[in-house]
C-alpha cells in the first residue's frame, strides 16, 4: 500500500508538485496521465529518491515505511523500481554484468543466496525470451547504441528480473511503435499479481489499451486534479487536456483539496 | 543538476586512506644533502663500483649541469632545489649488505610484508621472482637460483655492476644516453640500485619478474636504474610496483628504464605505480619523473608497455618503443588516473625507423576531483619505414566538473606507405548513470568502480593475472574522495 500525502517537490528552486494526494492499493494498477510539465516525471523521480529533487513537505508512506527517508538504493533494494522514460547508457559496462549486479544486490537485501554465473544466465535468458530480446544485448555496454524500442524492452527485462513490489513506468510508451508497445504491456501484464501495485505515467492513453487500469488520475500544475476509473482516459483521448477545463486548473492552483 | 549533489554519492565512496603511507623506522646510512663531484663519488665508493661507472656518473653529470629542467609539459610544481635532496640513503646492515634474505633486517622484512610483498620465497606467488628496492638499495631478490639454472640474470644493479661488469658496460645507456634529458642525466649521475634482467638466447623466462619500489627516508630522492636486456629468441615478463609513505614535503622519484630486445625477443614491462599522491590538498607526494626506453634492435623483436599509474603528485613519464628491426613491434596500454591535485603528463613515442614496423597506443586516462591529465604521444615514422603502421586510441574519463583532460597527439609521417590511425574520445561519469545504476540497487561505489573498471578494462587484460585484480582495486582506492 503506497499513500502519498500532500507531497511538495521543487528542482533548483522551482516547485513543481505542489501537495499531491494519491493512494495505490496492493495488486493495483493506477495511470497517471497529464500535459507535459504537469510534474508526472517529477513524481516517478521523487519517489525513486533522485536528490536532484527536494521534497518540500508531504508524506510518502509505503506498507508503513517513511519512503523518503530512504536513500535511493535502498528503495530499490525494497523492491521500488522505476523504469526510466530515456534509459541511461553506461558505456563499457556490459549488459549482463549490470544486470547481475543490480539482482543481486536486491537478493542480498531480501536475505536470498545471491545468483552464480551459471545460475544467473539462466534466469536472464528465459526472461530476455519473454520480453523479445536477443541474447547478443546481454554483452552489449548497457543502453549503448540501443534503439528507443531496445532501451524500453530492456527496462522490462530489468523490472521482470528484480521482480519488484512497486513498478513506475515514466512514460515507457513515447517514441514507441504499436509491436515495441504491446511486448512492453505484454511484459506489464506478466507481472501483475496481487502483492505488486504499478503506477503507469503516460501522455496518450493508447497504452491503456493494452494495460487496463484500475484507476486513471489527471495531473496538472502539480496536483492531482481528477480520478476515475479507465472512461477517464477515454474521455481525455477524445477532448485533450484542455478539457479538464478551467474549474480544475483553478482547483490545481488552490488550497489542499 | 548540481555540484553538490553530485559530489555526495562519488565523493563518499571516494573517501579512503592511502594505505601504503606507513614509515619504517630504521637506522640509515645517507650522504649529506646536495648534489657535487664528491657526493657522486660518495655514492660510487659506497657502492664499491668499478672506476669506468664512476666516469660515466661524473660525465652524466657535467652533462647535466648544462641542462635545464623540461618545462613543456602541462604541469605546474614550484621550482625543485636539487642542494636540498638526500641521493643516497640505505638502510644500515651489519655488513657491508644483505648477502642473502637471512641477513635483511627483519623491520624491513615486515614493510615488504605489510605491503602485500613477502620476500620469503615459501609466501611469494607461485611463479613471481621478486627484487624488492628500499630507498637506495636492493634489500633482496628471490629465486634467483631457480633463475640461474636458466642462465637468466635477475639481481640488483648493484650487483650486476660488480658481477657482470661487461653486460653493464655493454648495454647501459645504449637506449637512453646519460645526456637524453635533464632527469635522465640526473639519473645516471647519482643513480643508487634498480633491478638487472638478463634473459640470453632462445630462454623464455619461466616466471614473472618483478621490483618493488619502496621510497622510506625523508628528503630522499630515488634513481633507480632498470636495465632488461632479452637476447635473440628470448622472452620475459617483468612487472614493477611503486609505494612511498605519507610525507608533506614532496619527494624526487627519477628513474631510467631501458630494454632492448634483440631478434624475435619478446619484453612485457608492466608498471603499477601507486606513489604517495599528496593529501586531498595536493600537500606532499611523489614528483615521479621518469624516462621509460625500449628498444626493439632486432627484426621481429617486440617490446610491450603496460602501465596503471594511480599515484605520484606529479606523472612525467613517457615510456616509448624505438622499432629499429624490421617487423618489430611496440604496444604502450595505459590507464592514468588524477585525482584530487594530482597532475599526470604521460604518453608516449613510438619511433618506426625499420620495415613493416607496427605499433598500438591505448591510453585511458581517468581525472577527477582536480586532477589534470594530459595523454601527449609522438608516432614518428622515418624515411626508411615502408610499410609502418600505427593504431592510436585515446580516451578520456572524467569524474565531477573540477578536473581536465587534455590530448596532444604528434605524428610526423615520412614515408607515403605508413598508415596511422588517430581516434580520441572523452565521456563523463554523469549523475544520471550513477542514478540508473543505483535505481537498480547497486551502490554509488560499485557503480563508479563499476564504470571506471569497464573504461579501462582493455588495458586491464594486459596486464598479469594477479596484477589485474590489484590495479582494480588500486584504481577504487585510488578515486577516493574526487569530488566534494
Amino acid at each position: 500500500m503506497l499513500e502519498i500525502n500532500d507531497l511538495k517537490a521543487s528542482i533548483d528552486g522551482k516547485a513543481i508538485l505542489k501537495g499531491l494526494d494519491l493512494n495505490v492499493k496492493d495488486g493495483e494498477v493506477h495511470a497517471i496521465m497529464g500535459p507535459n510539465g504537469s510534474g508526472k516525471s517529477t513524481l516517478a523521480q521523487v519517489l525513486a529518491g533522485r536528490d536532484t529533487y527536494q521534497v518540500e513537505g508531504g508524506s510518502v508512506s509505503w506498507d508503513g515505511i517513511d519512503l523518503l527517508a530512504l536513500p535511493a538504493e535502498e528503495r530499490a533494494r525494497a523492491g521500488l523500481f522505476l523504469a526510466f522514460q530515456y534509459p541511461v547508457e553506461i558505456p563499457g559496462v556490459s549488459n549482463a554484468y549490470f544486470l547481475k549486479a543490480a539482482v543481486n544486490a536486491t537478493r542480498r537485501h531480501r536475505g536470498l543466496p545471491e545468483f552464480d554465473a551459471f545460475d544467473f544466465l539462466a534466469r536472464v535468458k528465459a526472461e530476455m525470451q519473454a520480453v523479445g530480446m536477443k541474447e547478443e544485448f546481454l554483452y552489449r555496454s548497457v543502453n549503448e547504441g540501443f534503439s528507443g524500442g531496445e532501451k524500453k524492452r530492456n527496462e522490462m527485462l530489468q523490472m521482470s528480473l528484480l521482480e519488484p513490489k512497486l513498478a513506475i513506468l515514466d512514460e515507457t510508451d513515447s517514441g514507441l511503435d504499436i509491436d515495441a508497445l504491446k511486448i512492453v504491456a505484454e511484459g506489464v501484464n506478466r507481472l501483475r499479481s496481487p502483492e505488486r501495485s504499478l503506477i503507469v505515467i503516460t501522455h496518450y492513453q493508447r497504452l491503456l489499451d493494452y494495460i487496463v487500469p484500475d484507476q486513471v488520475h489527471v495531473l496538472a500544475k502539480g496536483r492531482i486534479v481528477r480520478s476515475g476509473g479507465r472512461e477517464l482516459a477515454l474521455e481525455l483521448e477524445e477532448h485533450g487536456y484542455g478539457w479538464i477545463g478551467e474549474a480544475d486548473a483553478a482547483t490545481a492552483a488552490g488550497g489542499p483539496r | 543538476m548540481s555540484a553538490t549533489t553530485q559530489a555526495d554519492p562519488i565523493g563518499n565512496f571516494l573517501e579512503q586512506d592511502y594505505p601504503a603511507g606507513f614509515v619504517t623506522e630504521l637506522e640509515t646510512d645517507s650522504v649529506p644533502k646536495g648534489l657535487s663531484e664528491d657526493v657522486i663519488r660518495m655514492i660510487s665508493a659506497r657502492k664499491g663500483e668499478p672506476g669506468f661507472m664512476l666516469e660515466w656518473r661524473l660525465d652524466a653529470y657535467r652533462r647535466w649541469l648544462t641542462m635545464t629542467a623540461p618545462q613543456w609539459a602541462q604541469v605546474s610544481f614550484p621550482e625543485i632545489d636539487f642542494q636540498d635532496i638526500v641521493y643516497y640513503s640505505a638502510p644500515k646492515s651489519k655488513k657491508d649488505g644483505p648477502q642473502s634474505l637471512d641477513d635483511v633486517d627483519p623491520e624491513l622484512l615486515r614493510t615488504f610484508e605489510k605491503l602485500g610483498v613477502p620476500l620469503h620465497e615459501r609466501a611469494r606467488l607461485a611463479g613471481v621472482a621478486v627484487d624488492a628496492v628500499f630507498d637506495s638499495v636492493s634489500v633482496g631478490t628471490t629465486f634467483k637460483k631457480e633463475l640461474g639454472e636458466h642462465g637468466i640474470i635477475f639481481c640488483s644493479f648493484s650487483e650486476a655492476v660488480k658481477e657482470h661488469p661487461e653486460l653493464v658496460r655493454k648495454y647501459l645507456g645504449s637506449v637512453v644516453p646519460p645526456g637524453d634529458n635533464f632527469y635522465a642525466a640526473l639519473n645516471s649521475a647519482v643513480f643508487s640500485d634498480g633491478s638487472f634482467v638478463f634473459v640470453p638466447k632462445g630462454v623464455k623466462c619461466p616466471m614473472e619478474l618483478s621490483t618493488y619500489f619502496r621510497i622510506n627516508a625523508r628528503d630522499t630522492g630515488q634513481f633507480e636504474r632498470t636495465l632488461i636486456i632479452a637476447e635473440e629468441g628470448a622472452s620475459v615478463s617483468y612487472l614493477e610496483g611503486c609505494t612511498a609513505p605519507m610525507r608533506d614535503e614532496n619527494q624526487l622519484h627519477a628513474a631510467v628504464v631501458e630494454l632492448i630486445a634483440l631478434d624475435d625477443a619478446k619484453i612485457k614491462y608492466s608498471t603499477v605505480q601507486n606513489w604517495y599522491p599528496g593529501d586531498k590538498d595536493g600537500k606532499g607526494g611523489i614528483y615521479n619523473f621518469v624516462t621509460k626506453r625500449g628498444d626493439c634492435r632486432g627484426a621481429r623483436s617486440h617490446i610491450s608497455w603496460t602501465q596503471v599509474e594511480t599515484g605520484s603528485a606529479i606523472t612525467w613519464k613517457y615510456p616509448s618503443v624505438i622499432l629499429r628491426g624490421d617487423d618489430s613491434v611496440g604496444d604502450f596500454y595505459s590507464v592514468a588516473l588524477s585525482n584530487h591535485r594530482q597532475q599526470a603528463d604521460t604518453g608516449t613515442k613510438m619511433i618506426h625507423m625499420g620495415r613493416n614496423t607496427r605499433s598500438t597506443i591505448l591510453s585511458k586516462g581517468i581525472s577527477a576531483g582536480h586532477g589534470s591529465n594530459a595523454f601527449r604521444g609522438l608516432v614518428r615514422v622515418t624515411p626508411k619505414a615502408e610499410g609502418a603502421r600505427n593504431y592510436t586510441q585515446c580516451d578520456s574519463l572524467l569524474i565531477g566538473d573540477r578536473c581536465a583532460a587534455h590530448t596532444f597527439p604528434t605524428i610526423e609521417v615520412r614515408h607515403p606507405s605508413a598508415r596511422v590511425e588517430h581516434e580520441a574520445t572523452t565521456s563523463r561519469i554523469g549523475e544520471d548513470q550513477l542514478f540508473y545504476a543505483m535505481q537498480r540497487g547497486i551502490s554509488a561505489e560499485d557503480a563508479v568502480s563499476m564504470i571506471v573498471n569497464g573504461f579501462c578494462r582493455e588495458v586491464f587484460k594486459e596486464l598479469p593475472m594477479e596484477f589485474a585484480v590489484e590495479a582494480q582495486k588500486l584504481l577504487g582506492v585510488s578515486l577516493e574522495g574526487s569530488i566534494g
